[in-house]
Formats: structure tokens, C-alpha cells, sequence
């Protein structure tokens, strides 16, 4: 087998732009969910938190400042192609991917918002590493890596199920419904709102959060799911929670749904929640 | 909309009503979390506080890095109710008003009738247009915090809504 050859400093370099322009300059998707719901809310206060909200987002372009000053915690989707080599041998993909975070997070000026561990000294580490990192061998010799900027806030809300295997649809779309109302204002609505059904504990969270990569104009494949992306949208809407949790159609922007093969014994359902501040860019090397 | 400076008197606080909009001009002082917990430790051993409470509005927020040029980087409101436990012994202590995003729980809302005090919400993600409202920052406590240390902020025009009022009304759906 052919192996390329991939510069560690080449992914550090990628990454470092990935954090910077997430957290700067809004995806094209988001912003024109904002703009649509815009044109769609009834109610006129809602309608000026949205425009705020867009405004928001023109301001941080252009003045190169964050977006939300929760610049996040990184998480990073790695697809490696098998026939990619990484050199200096002695360093890891994950070494390259934290230089990247740790630089991106310095010269962009963004929010430094890890601790080194979770319960007891809780000191910052200053860099914003360590990443998550989520990592899939998949053919080739390319590597795909996409940053997700992801918000404390929205994170915090962000919920697991274990169903019964003989539950129905309508109790997993009024359990998602729910999991929003909880979030209210406290997660900056409108979200976006990504749904993991099956697989096992784990992997049932990992599908709700790269749910969440989907564009916001696209629906599940299967049209089953599709019918109930919109269906949860529908219910959420209908909340009346709105912008900034102050009242409004707009609760959600969109809900992406993505599923696994699972038990015989289980039916997992994981709801990540995002805000409208969402943030993720990728690249191909 | 109503404009407003700080520090908030008595007269300022029973003028305002959940709903309201307003603009808010002076000092404010950021805290999050580790600040709030860090404060209340001194209010505990009943020792001076780094800041001046009395009238004071404190604003929870942890703030981007300034870049060049700017006094400070993006600064929109972080969740308010990871200060709920906080919140009614700085009410206790004088702290007249808050500007957050989201909910507050019973007891603070009781805080803030029994100490004539208001919860503002500003609007959550941002941090960029809130941050075009914040003329000077300086760290004036707590520094190892890094963005969660305690800066004294002068706004101008700063806006938010009145989210709670000191009468125990919300703007929020109940």
C-alpha cells in the first residue's frame, strides 16, 4: 500500500485556521436560517432579537472579534485516511491537532475555557487544550478534519435517554421537546438541535453531536427520520420560548436527527443542544 | 427604553418593571462562577471584598481577550443561574443589580424583593455587538482567574431587559 506522507505542523496549521475562522465568521447555513426565521417570526420583539443576532454576526466578521465570547471547548472531528503517515514519527495526530488549538486559540484572541480537571483544582490550562477528539479511520490518504467551537451553555442542557425498545416515535419527539423547554433561555434559543437514536451509551452521544455537522437545509435520508426532524422542529416551535428565551416562533432553527444499529434489550436517544451561535468549519488535507 | 447609570438607587430599582428596556450606563464589575464562589468565601469570614458592592451591578460574563485597539474582546452574558447559589448573600451584602442570560431560581427572586434589587437580561451569544458597548476594562481582582477574574467595566448605553424585578415579576413565561 501507497502511504502519503502528512507534516504534523501542516495539521497544526490547518487546525489553528479551522478555530480561528469557526469562531469568527458564522457558517453560510446558520446565518441564513437567522435571516429566514427573521422574515418568519410574528412577533415584532422576537423579530429584533434575530436581527441583533445577524448584526451580531456582521460585526464579528468584521471586526475580527468572536462571534460569542464562549469561544468553547474544541472539539474535533478526524477522518484519517489508512494510507496516511504522520511524521515526525514521535508525534501524534492528537499532538498536531492540540499545537493547532493551542496557537488558533492564542492569535485569534479567543477565550481560553478548560480546566486541567473537572472537580478539584479546576485550574485553567491557559490554551484551551486538551481538544475532544473524535477520531474515524476511513480509506485513502486524506485526512478530513472539522472544529466544532462548542459553548458550555448549550452543552449543559444537553440530555440522555434510555428508552424501551417498545416505545413509539411520539415519546421520543415529546421527550426531545422537552429537553428544549428545560434549556429555555438558559441555552441561547433559537438551537439547533442534534438527536442520536441507537447504538450503545456512548456512541448514542457521539451521534447527537455530529448530528449537529449536518447543513441546517438538509434532513435525514431515511424518510422516516426526515418526517420526524420535522415534526420535533414543529413541537419546538410551538413552545413559544423564542430568541433569547423573551417570546417568539423561533425556539429552534433546525433538528438533525442520525441513528445506529442497537441492542435487542435498548433504544438510547441522546438530545446535544446547541445554540444559534453554531460553530464548525472543516478542511481536506 | 429607559436609560439608567450606575450604581442603582432604591428610586432607580422601583422605577423598573419586568419587560422593561433599558440602557445601562456606569460602572459594572464581571464575575462568573469562580468569582462568586471566591466573594462569598469573604463575605463568610466576614472580610473585605475586592470590590464595592453597595448600589453595585455585577455583570456575569468571561470575556474574549481584547484585541489590539480594543478595550476589550467579545463580552455577551453567560447562564445566570449557575449564580443562583451566590446571588442572595451579595443581594445581603448590597449588590443591587445583575445582567446575565436565562432563569433565576425562587430564592434569588425572593432576594431580590426582600433587597430591592433587579436581574437585567442581555441578549446570550452576542458578545460581539454587546461588546461594542463597553468603553474601558481593567482586571481589578482575582487575575490568576484569567477570564474569570473580576474587571471593572465602564459601559455606555449598555442594553438589556429588565428579567426580574424587585416586586417578584418576570419577563420570562411561567
Amino acid at each position: 500500500m501507497n502511504m502519503r506522507t502528512v507534516k504534523s505542523e501542516q495539521i497544526a496549521s490547518a487546525v489553528e485556521k479551522l478555530c480561528i475562522q469557526s469562531c469568527l465568521d458564522l457558517p453560510k447555513d446558520v446565518l441564513d436560517a437567522l435571516q429566514k426565521a427573521e422574515k418568519k417570526e410574528s412577533l415584532d420583539s422576537a423579530k429584533k432579537i434575530l436581527n441583533q443576532l445577524i448584526e451580531n454576526a456582521k460585526i464579528a466578521k468584521e471586526q475580527k472579534l468572536p462571534i460569542c465570547q464562549d469561544t468553547g471547548l474544541a472539539v474535533v472531528f478526524l477522518r484519517i485516511g489508512s494510507q496516511v503517515k504522520i511524521e515526525p514519527q514521535d508525534q501524534t495526530i492528537s499532538d498536531a491537532i492540540n499545537k493547532g488549538v493551542e496557537n488558533g486559540y492564542e492569535k485569534g484572541n479567543l477565550r481560553k475555557s478548560v480546566v486541567a480537571e473537572p472537580l478539584n483544582a479546576r485550574k485553567n490550562t491557559q490554551t484551551n487544550t486538551p481538544a475532544v477528539i473524535h477520531t474515524e479511520i476511513i480509506p485513502g490518504d486524506k485526512i478530513h478534519i472539522t472544529v466544532m467551537a462548542k459553548g458550555g451553555g448549550c452543552e449543559n442542557k444537553s440530555r440522555f435517554k434510555m428508552f424501551l425498545p417498545t416505545d413509539d416515535r411520539e415519546k421520543i419527539i415529546d421527550w426531545v421537546t422537552q429537553t428544549a423547554a428545560q434549556a429555555g433561555a438558559n441555552a441561547c434559543p433559537p438551537f439547533v438541535i442534534g438527536v442520536g437514536i441507537g447504538g450503545d451509551f456512548e456512541q448514542c452521544c457521539l451521534l447527537s453531536k455530529k448530528a449537529l455537522l449536518r447543513n441546517l437545509n438538509s434532513q435525514n435520508t431515511d424518510p422516516f427520520y426526515g418526517q420526524m426532524e420535522k415534526d420535533i422542529l414543529q413541537k419546538i416551535n410551538s413552545l413559544g420560548i423564542g430568541p433569547s428565551g423573551l417570546g417568539g416562533d423561533t425556539t429552534a432553527l433546525a433538528v438533525s436527527i442520525e441513528t445506529a444499529p442497537c441492542h435487542i434489550a435498548s433504544l438510547p436517544v441522546a438530545v446535544n443542544i446547541e445554540c444559534h451561535a453554531h460553530r464548525h468549519s472543516s478542511i481536506e488535507i | 427604553m429607559k436609560k439608567i447609570t450606575t450604581p442603582l438607587t432604591d428610586e432607580i430599582i422601583g422605577s423598573l418593571g419586568a419587560g422593561d428596556e433599558v440602557a445601562i450606563s456606569g460602572i459594572v464589575y464581571t464575575a462568573r462562577d469562580a468569582a462568586h464562589k471566591r466573594l462569598c468565601q469573604l463575605i463568610e469570614q466576614k472580610k473585605e471584598l475586592p470590590i464595592p458592592i453597595e448600589g453595585s451591578v455585577i455583570y456575569f460574563v468571561g470575556p474574549t481577550p481584547a484585541p489590539p485597539g480594543k478595550p476589550i474582546g467579545s463580552a455577551g452574558p453567560t447562564t445566570s443561574s449557575r449564580m443562583d447559589s451566590f446571588s442572595p448573600m451579595l443581594l445581603a451584602a448590597g449588590l443591587k443589580g445583575m445582567i446575565g442570560k436565562g432563569y433565576r431560581n425562587d430564592t434569588v427572586r425572593e432576594a431580590l424583593k426582600k433587597y430591592k434589587a433587579v436581574h437585567f437580561a442581555a441578549l446570550g451569544g452576542a458578545g460581539a455587538l454587546l461588546s461594542q458597548y463597553i468603553i474601558s476594562a481593567e482586571v481589578v481582582a482575582y487575575e490568576d482567574l484569567g477570564t474569570e477574574a473580576i474587571r471593572k467595566l465602564e459601559i455606555k448605553d449598555f442594553p438589556a431587559t429588565v428579567a426580574y424585578d424587585s416586586t417578584g415579576g418576570t419577563v420570562f413565561k411561567e
